[in-house]
């Protein structure tokens, strides 16, 4: 179970990696952002019935991270929308070299 | 009676399916319920190994209070009805992940294959959990020997209730 959970959660790593670099809309790279946190929750969990109560509360820790990361991303992202009319990353450009 | 194996394979491909829809679905609504499906099913992974705390908050923060979060933005910004088509590269990209993928696969296989399989922790988990039940298993530890990290984050989720709340304010 700990070898399936851990390839699962590659799998899903790397799901989650390609949406981020493909999307091009903020808010399903921010999805697939989550997606990425989560894949690592499932390897600390997997890894939890290896070495003890710890991995899971570290992943206790990485979820108050994510809500609290959620929140400002989509304040972020709303405020960009006031200026730009729109979530497509390309259009964000002021900052590209 | 359902085996676990199938059903950790059954909540694998529920998952995995709901990752890829998250990343192909046109409209940012189908994504965020093809996220939900996702989640839901990693939560069923959760039980499987026998984190039923994390299983029972990934279902209730997760799946429900951030995904209405980003429910609620979608649905402020006006974004529901977004069909443009916004994938970047072609089947060079997918061929490549599809390589990366199946190497970090293989790694993840070997890394869980060469571990204790059911090592000292799943023991001491289950002693745990037969001590204090499923909850107290995580208290316990997160009471004690983690307080002072759990405390700070309370300070952390005060500064982004703040933080959100300057940033999406009307006038700054």
């Amino acid at each position: 179970m700990i070898t399936e959970a851990l390839v699962l959660s590659a799998i899903l790593f790397v799901i989650g990696t390609f949406g981020v670099l493909v999307r091009r809309n903020a808010i399903i790279m921010f999805l697939c952002i989550e997606l990425q946190l989560n894949a690592v929750n499932l390897s600390f969990v997997a890894f939890s019935r290896m070495f003890g109560i710890e991995g899971q509360i570290f992943v206790f820790f990485v979820m108050t991270v994510a809500a609290a990361e959620a929140a400002v991303g989509l304040a972020i992202i709303i405020s960009i929308f006031r200026h730009y009319e729109t979530v497509n990353v390309d259009s964000f450009n002021l900052l590209k070299w | 009676m359902l085996s676990a194996t199938f059903l950790f394979y059954l909540f694998a491909g529920l998952a995995i399916g709901g990752a890829i829809g998250v990343v192909m679905a046109k409209s940012p609504v189908g994504s965020l319920l093809f996220m939900v499906t996702a989640l839901a099913a990693m939560a069923g992974t959760f039980v499987l190994l026998e984190a039923h705390f994390l299983a029972a908050i990934q279902i209730i923060v997760y799946a429900g209070a951030i995904m209405v979060l980003f429910l609620f933005v979608i649905m402020l910004l006006n974004l529901g009805h977004d069909y443009e088509k916004d994938l970047k590269g072609g089947a060079f990209a997918v061929v490549s992940f599809g390589v990366i993928g199946g190497i970090a696969g293989l790694r993840a296989q070997q890394l869980g294959a060469t571990g204790m399989q059911d090592g000292p922790g799943g023991a001491a988990i289950d002693a745990l959990i037969a001590e204090h039940g499923a909850v107290g298993a995580i208290a316990t530890e997160l009471y004690t020997t983690y307080v002072v990290p759990f405390e700070i984050t309370g300070i952390l989720l005060l500064v982004a209730i703040v933080g959100a709340l300057v940033l999406a304010k009307r006038e700054v």
